[in-house]
């Protein structure tokens, strides 16, 4: 490997109170490569990006950093951006309601004397857009009106705009859909061939193995190994082995001994408009039925309506104008609020657990007794503590989270562990019928393995489950059904032998065509 | 490395103990402060005279900052506080002067007066998603304006004894002495009562095998908390015994207490507080309890209305001006957490406190009011910063 190292990060240490974050962490990246991070969460990859970049300033770490030859002591995220070093991070830097071209300049005005040039902040910024492969985007508008996949892409041109040599991006397609996902990587493959060296952190292997050139693998804070393609083995089994430290034979546990009995919850005829707009139909006659100790997908691209049709179920929290029928083991019932819903023993484990999900501040075990709390957990409107610190330990042990104590705020626990408490909370109500709305998303491969384990004895105690997932490997590897939602309305239903991506996929295009 | 093994160390150590310095950190800056006064004053803020008049002088205080505890815990406030106890007073006021109607009824007026304010205000906020912070500017304008067109801009006095009892009279006493057996009863029950539920709930947490505070822990805490106990009530009872009021107070904040630690309704409040989203999600109805904690605001209003009416033995148009002030102040003083979530009833009485010992001891020392404006401006500033930036270092 005679190539030259753009970037060479000798030695790293970087520790917080006394835990070692970073542990003598080696990384390096070639000049014009796409270099990809692996590792599970709380590995160390953030931290990583988060010392070169300058966010830890020089001093708080030990080790080196040497950029393009040169020794490095950034004090700030200006100095490595000085010098070319772009981060883009997970959560958008963008503010919503300015124009595209304020977006792309924000913190890098085209000015003269503190006056901002606007010619050239449009002309510039159309420039950079064509770039990223957006050439017809109106420049004007405000970033909120557009998607979360050209939203990223403008936050790459922002990135071009600072004329980054070393792009670093933080799960760039955590948020996006498959074909925002396959965009953004094809245009980092186009500016790779321009010259630019890439870093990538990302839980997606299959878009890492597609897209990287080398692959770094990083450890309880130490840096294992780094793959070359081409030299070694690149396939998502054997960076797995690498990041978990093991061979993970099966990703999703085999579910045995799980009799599927009688059909237990049953939707008819569901429709739903828009909560802001109520000549706009979002679901149509939906129709699905789970039996009890089953587990059945919900497919489909992101903006199908999953989660909508799960919300609008979960008592009516999402839309209006609702009309069609629920049962419940054989029983019609009406959930018009999530009160009503929990009542009838219906659970909707949501979406992104930060937001949606979690009161972060909160212990664990406040956060585990919510949802139950007025009905199990209280008597006459006064709670018995006792009892729920009991059951919260005790389910704490059944999900294996891991944590110091049970008063520990949730919001300090790793993605995995706080998936884990949504999961306990919705368990704690004692459902009959669970909707799980991505439950793996943005946690690491062992923590998914509980979670599908979790979910393989919900099923055993013979619950209805449905796992709404945007990963189809995951759907087909933990359901036993899947439906296929496209644009509201239920495209296909395929069974446990004919699910494959391209059959999901293929419903969904047929379905597409249909609607033409 | 050494000093940080050293950290982490004591860290752990501290974990373990479990019995957090910041929540009872307020009650060492509490006595601290009375401690620093009574040098200043020369002793003069121990007298027992004025031990009896710190309670008569923030009854309403502590009041409205237990029910603003509950809207700083929604991640708001009410600032229209001072003018619905204004209106409420005036109500009650001009009821028994100009229409010469009994104490109760004018009493129970004032409620419910308070009550429509807060019920007006919860409907905006709740059924009409209007921001608190604009309903309740409304409500201190047009509060005020009320309070005026119900006097006449003019004081309503003098008010009845059977009205004015509520803030200044005494429960009946029994004197050995100089000093009064009945006060001295209640103080040792109150502290056998300390040391009995702290011992019940560490068996408790034995039998069920969860954690609990170290024993020598929970008895110097206990010790503490009784030594202050018996020497508020020493002092009471060289006086005139236990006010009225106080025991109004006790009861508002043990009632306050009791639904935000114990209560379904309290953790819908703190649960709401922390993740709005999350909390709706888990099947708790977020404009209810809003509705609720301002309509309660409103009622607590009607109540200190009474207590401030019956303290000045009239009702004046100027009456309550800035206690919002003073209320949302003693709430952020004794550790509540301006995005909401985060706060306690007891912090929020220990915050009122703080601020009603600095303006007594600061009265007695002889300082000049603007001066005491500008203390108590810092002490709120000083009080919130040490409290976040201490919270930063642990993160």
């Amino acid at each position: 490997m005679a190539q030259e190292y753009i970037l060479e990060m000798n030695h790293i240490v970087k520790a917080f109170s006394g835990v070692r974050a970073l542990d003598d962490v080696d990384f390096k990246v070639r000049r014009g490569e796409i270099m990809a991070i692996c590792g599970e969460n709380g590995a160390g990859k953030s931290t990583l990006m988060n010392v070169l970049s300058g966010v830890y300033p020089y001093g708080s770490y030990e080790g080196d950093i040497v950029y393009c030859g040169e020794t490095c002591r950034f004090h700030s995220i200006k100095d490595s951006e000085q010098k070319g070093i772009v981060i883009i991070h997970q959560e958008l830097a963008l503010s919503p309601y300015l124009s595209v071209a304020e977006n792309v300049f924000i913190g890098n005005e085209r000015q003269k004397n503190g006056v901002i040039d606007w010619t050239r902040t449009r002309r510039e910024a159309q420039e950079l857009l064509a770039r990223v492969g957006l050439e017809n985007e109106n420049v004007n508008v405000p970033v909120n009106t557009l998607g979360v996949g050209k939203q990223q892409m403008i936050e790459i041109a922002k990135a071009l705009g600072k004329k980054a040599d070393l792009l670093i991006l933080d799960e760039p397609t955590a948020a996006l859909n498959d074909t925002e996902s396959a965009q953004l990587l094809e245009l980092m493959l186009q500016l790779k061939a321009q010259g630019m060296t890439c870093i990538i952190i990302s839980h997606k292997l299959n878009e890492i193995s597609y897209v990287a050139d080398s692959i770094t693998i990083i450890r309880d804070g130490k840096s294992i190994e780094t793959l070359h393609k081409g030299v070694d083995e690149f396939s998502e089994d054997r960076i797995i082995k690498g990041m978990v430290g093991r061979e993970l034979t099966n990703r999703y546990p085999k579910r045995e001994d799980c009799p599927i009995g009688e059909a237990i919850f049953e939707v008819k005829n569901w429709n739903v408009y828009h909560p802001d707009d109520a000549d706009r139909q979002v679901l149509k006659d939906i129709n699905l039925t789970v039996r009890a100790g089953e587990v059945v997908g919900l497919a489909g691209l992101m903006g199908a309506g999953r989660t909508e049709l799960a919300m609008s179920l979960f008592g009516h929290a999402y839309g209006q104008k609702i009309s069609g029928e629920v049962y419940i083991k054989g029983k019609k019932v009406d959930m018009r609020s999530v009160r009503s819903a929990i009542d009838n023993n219906f659970a909707y484990v949501s979406e992104d657990r930060k937001t949606y999900g979690l009161v972060l501040i909160d212990s664990i075990t406040f956060n585990m007794s919510l949802a139950a709390l007025r009905r199990f957990f209280s008597e006459r409107g006064v709670v018995d503590e006792r009892k729920e610190a009991v059951k919260a330990e005790e389910y704490r042990r059944l999900i294996n989270v891991k944590t110091a104590t049970m008063e520990q705020p949730v919001g300090s626990l790793s993605g995995g562990n706080q998936q884990k408490v949504v999961l306990a909370k919705w368990m704690l109500t004692q459902p009959d019928v669970l909707i799980l709305d991505e439950p793996t998303r943005g946690i690491d491969v062992g923590a998914k393995y509980e979670i599908y384990s979790v979910i393989n004895d919900l099923a055993r105690a013979g619950k209805a489950i449905i796992i709404i997932s945007s990963e189809m490997p995951e759907i087909i590897g933990t359901c036993d059904r899947t439906y296929v939602i496209n644009e509201g309305e239920i495209a296909g239903e395929l069974s446990r032998d004919e699910m494959t991506q391209e059959a999901i996929m293929g419903t969904i295009m047929a379905h597409n065509r249909k609607g033409e | 490395m050494g000093t940080k093994m050293m950290e982490k160390t004591a860290a752990s150590a501290g974990k373990k103990a479990n019995l957090s310095m910041k929540q009872y950190g307020m009650m060492l800056a509490l006595i601290a402060v009375y401690v620093i006064f009574a040098f200043i004053t020369e002793g003069k803020n121990l007298s027992a005279m004025n031990v009896n008049s710190l309670i008569m002088q923030n009854g309403y205080v502590v009041i409205l900052a237990v029910g603003m505890l509950l809207c700083v815990l929604t991640g708001n406030v009410d600032l229209g506080v001072g003018s619905v106890v204004a209106s409420c007073g005036a109500v009650a006021g001009t009821l028994i002067v100009d229409f010469g109607v009994n104490t109760p009824l004018a009493m129970l007026a004032s409620l419910v007066v308070g009550a429509l304010f807060g019920v007006f205000v919860g409907f905006f906020v709740s059924k009409l998603d209007i921001p608190p912070f604009i309903v309740t500017l409304a409500t201190m304008l047009m509060g005020r304006g009320i309070c005026y067109v119900i006097l006449q801009s003019q004081t309503k006095g003098p008010l009845p004894a059977s009205y004015t009892w509520i803030s200044t009279g005494f429960l009946p006493t029994w004197k050995v002495g100089n000093v009064d057996m009945i006060t001295m009863i209640v103080a040792i029950v109150c502290v056998v009562l300390v040391f009995a539920m702290d011992f019940k709930s560490i068996a408790t947490n034995k039998k069920h095998g969860l954690p609990t505070i170290p024993l020598w822990q929970s008895i110097a805490k206990d010790a503490v908390i009784s030594a202050i106990i018996l020497f508020f009530f020493f002092k009471l009872a060289c006086y005139n015994g236990i006010p009225v009021l106080l025991l109004l107070m006790l009861a508002v904040v043990c009632v306050y207490h009791f639904i935000t630690t114990k209560t379904v309704a309290g953790r819908q409040i703190y649960a709401m507080g922390g993740n709005a989203k999350a909390a709706s999600l888990s099947g708790i109805n977020t404009k209810k309890v809003f509705f609720w904690v301002y309509a309660n605001m409103g009622l607590l209003c009607g109540l200190a209305g009474i207590v401030l009416s019956a303290r000045n033995a009239s009702a004046t148009p100027k009456a309550g001006d800035g206690f919002e002030m003073d209320a949302i102040a003693s709430c952020y003083i004794g550790g509540a957490a301006t995005s909401g979530g985060i706060g306690t009833v007891i912090g929020a009485v220990v915050g009122a406190f703080i601020m009603g010992i600095l303006n007594n001891g600061m009265s007695l020392a002889g300082f000049d009011t603007n001066v005491q404006k500008i203390v108590k401006g810092a002490v709120l500033l000083g009080a919130v910063t040490v409290d976040l930036v201490s919270k930063r270092k642990k993160g």
